[in-house]
C-alpha cells in the first residue's frame, strides 16, 4: 500500500511536482501516465528513497519514508528507467548482490535466484556476463532482481522502453504475472497501450500536477466507444461516439476521409490536457 | 550493518577479480619505471641516511601507490555512478550511508594493499628486501583509509567523471610528488617543509619508510593519519546523504 500526501519537489526554478495525493491500494496496478518531463520519474525517485522530496509524506506499507528509511525500503522493488546492472559481472553475480544489500542468507539467496530466473525464462544464462545479454534479457533481468527481497511494492520505471513490440508484450505478462501473486506495482509509463493492457487504475500527470485518477475503462467511456480521426490543417481532430452505428452514419454523411478506430486513453489525455502523451 | 558493508564490499572484490589480470599489470607499470629511471639509473650512486637510493625509494613508491590506488576507488564509485546508475541500487536497498562508505573504503584499502604486495615484489626484483613488521602494514593501512575515505567523499561530490580526472590531477598528483617520495623532505626550504608536513601521504611515507627500513617509526605521524581519516570517513558519509538530490 502507498500514501502520498500532498508531496512537492522544487528544483532551483522548476516545480516538478505540485501537491501529488496518491493512494494505491495493496495488489493494486497502478500506472501514472504522462509525456517526458511530467514528472513521472520524479515520484519514483521519491517514493524509493533516491530523492529527498521538498515537502509532503510518503509511507510504504505503513512506514514512513522519512522516519523509517531503511524498513519502507525493504519493502520496495525498483526496477528503474535506464539499466543498472552489473555489465561485467554475470547474471548470478548481480543477483547475489541484490540478495546481500537486502539481507538475505545464501540458501534463500540461492533458491530464490533458481526460482526467478526461471521465472522471467534467464536460467540457462545465469553464468552469462550481463554485457553478453540483450535489452530484452537485461529488462527482465532488473526484474527479477527487483522481485528477489520479495518486495510488496514493485515500482516499475518505464520497463518496456526501448524493447520491440513483441519483447513489450512478454514483460507485460510478467508483470500481469508478478500482481496476480499479491504484488502492488507502481508503474509509469508514456506507453498509452501499456497503461490501458495493465493498469487497474491510472493517473494522468502533467506537469507536475495530477489531473485525474480513475480506471481506465471509466477514463475512456466519458468521451465514447469510437473515435473518427479526420485531418484538419495537418492535425488528427478526433470526433468520439458512443456507438458504431452512430459513427458509420457520421462517415456516410460526410465527403472527407476518416478513420475508425476504439477510443484510447491517449483520447482522454488529450481531451484533458489538450497535448499527447507521447 | 555488517551485512550491509559486507555486500557493498563484495561487489567492488567481485569486480576487482574479473579485472584483476589487468590491474596487477597497471600497478606495476609505474612503479617498475620509476624504479628503473630514478632508482636504477640515476639513484645508483645516491645514498641517504646511510640507505641506497632504491631502499629510500621502495617505501616512498609504497606510500604514493597505496594512496593512488586507494583514491582510484572514486573512479570505481563514479563509473558506477554516472554510467552504470549502479549508485541508485545500492541507495535504494536498505544500506545506511555508513554501511555504504565502510564498504566502499574497505575495497579502497584492499585495493592499495594488494598494490603494496605488488611494489614488493618488484623491490626484490631489484634486490630490496623491505622488513614487512606490524608497524609497516598499519602505515599502509591508515594511509588506504585515508584517501580511499576522501576518494569516497569526493566521489559524492563531484557531477561528472570528468571533474574526477581534475581532482586527481590537482590533488593526488602533486601530494604524490611532493610528500616525500622520491627525495628527502630536508632538501625543501623551512615553509615548504611546513607545508608539506600538512599532507598526510607525508606522514604515510615517514611511517612506511621508518618501519621498512628498521628506524625509529614517529608514532605522532600514525596519529595525524588515524585522526585525518575519521574526518575524512565522516566527511564522506555526510557526502553520500547529500548525494541524493
Amino acid at each position: 500500500m502507498i500514501k502520498v500526501q500532498n508531496l512537492n519537489k522544487i528544483y532551483k526554478s522548476l516545480h516538478a511536482l505540485k501537491d501529488v495525493n496518491l493512494h494505491v491500494k495493496q495488489g493494486e496496478l497502478f500506472a501514472y501516465l504522462g509525456p517526458n518531463g511530467a514528472g513521472k520519474s520524479t515520484t519514483i525517485r521519491i517514493l524509493t528513497g533516491l530523492t529527498q522530496p521538498t515537502s509532503g509524506s510518503v509511507s510504504l506499507n505503513g512506514f514512513d519514508l522519512k522516519e523509517s528509511s531503511i524498513k519502507s525500503r525493504q519493502q520496495c522493488g525498483l526496477v528503474p528507467q535506464s539499466i543498472n546492472l552489473d555489465q561485467e559481472l554475470s547474471v548470478y553475480e548481480n543477483m547475489t548482490i541484490h540478495g546481500l544489500l537486502f539481507r538475505m542468507d545464501r540458501a534463500e539467496r540461492d533458491k530464490k535466484i533458481d526460482e526467478l530466473l526461471s521465472y522471467v525464462d534467464l536460467s540457462q544464462r545465469c553464468k552469462s556476463l550481463v554485457k553478453e545479454l540483450s535489452g530484452g534479457m537485461k529488462r527482465r533481468l532488473m526484474i527479477a532482481r527487483a522481485l528477489m527481497h520479495s518486495p510488496s511494492v514493485l515500482f516499475l520505471d518505464e520497463p518496456t522502453v526501448g524493447l520491440d513490440a513483441g519483447m513489450r508484450r512478454k514483460i507485460w505478462a510478467l508483470i500481469k504475472k508478478i500482481q496476480q501473486q499479491g504484488t502492488t506495482i507502481f508503474l509509469t509509463t508514456h506507453y498509452i497501450e501499456e497503461a490501458e493492457f495493465l493498469a487497474d487504475r491510472v493517473a494522468f500527470l502533467d506537469t507536475g500536477t495530477i489531473l485525474v485518477i480513475d480506471t481506465p475503462s471509466n477514463l475512456m467511456a466519458k468521451l465514447g466507444s469510437w473515435a473518427l480521426d479526420r485531418l484538419i490543417d495537418d492535425k488528427m481532430e478526433p470526433i468520439y461516439f458512443y456507438d458504431r452505428d452512430e459513427a458509420n452514419s457520421y462517415i456516410a454523411s460526410h465527403k472527407e476521409s476518416f478513420t475508425l478506430r476504439r477510443v484510447n486513453l491517449e483520447d482522454a489525455f488529450l481531451a484533458m490536457t489538450g497535448k499527447k502523451v507521447k | 550493518m555488517i551485512h550491509s558493508i559486507l555486500a557493498v564490499y563484495y561487489r567492488e572484490m567481485l569486480i576487482m577479480r574479473r579485472r584483476l589480470t589487468r590491474l596487477i599489470p597497471s600497478w606495476s607499470v609505474s612503479p617498475l619505471l620509476y624504479l628503473i629511471a630514478f632508482g636504477y639509473a640515476m639513484g645508483k650512486h645516491v645514498a641517504i641516511d646511510g640507505h641506497s637510493y632504491m631502499e629510500f625509494l621502495i617505501p616512498g613508491l609504497i606510500a604514493m601507490n597505496s594512496m593512488t590506488q586507494a583514491f582510484a576507488i572514486a573512479s570505481e564509485i563514479n563509473i558506477a555512478r554516472f554510467y552504470w546508475h549502479i549508485f541508485e541500487e545500492i541507495q535504494a536497498a536498505p544500506v545506511s550511508d555508513f554501511a555504504y562508505v565502510a564498504g566502499e573504503v574497505l575495497a579502497g584499502t584492499t585495493r592499495a594493499l594488494l598494490s603494496t604486495c605488488v611494489i614488493l615484489i618488484l623491490g626484490l626484483l631489484f634486490g630490496v628486501v623491505l622488513s614487512c613488521n606490524f608497524m609497516f602494514w598499519l602505515g599502509v593501512l591508515l594511509n588506504s583509509f585515508v584517501f580511499s575515505s576522501l576518494a569516497v567523499g569526493l566521489a559524492m561530490v563531484v557531477k561528472s567523471h570528468g571533474d574526477q580526472v581534475l581532482l586527481t590531477s590537482f590533488v593526488i598528483t602533486p601530494m604524490a610528488f611532493l610528500g616525500g617520495t622520491f627525495f628527502p623532505l630536508e632538501n625543501f626550504p623551512v615553509w615548504g617543509q611546513n607545508f608539506i608536513h600538512i599532507l598526510p601521504i607525508t606522514h604515510a611515507a615517514k611511517v612506511i619508510r621508518a618501519s621498512s627500513l628498521g628506524n625509529v617509526v614517529p608514532l605522532s605521524s600514525y596519529f595525524v593519519l588515524a585522526i585525518t581519516g575519521f574526518i575524512f570517513f565522516s566527511i564522506a558519509v555526510v557526502c553520500v546523504k547529500r548525494a541524493k538530490d
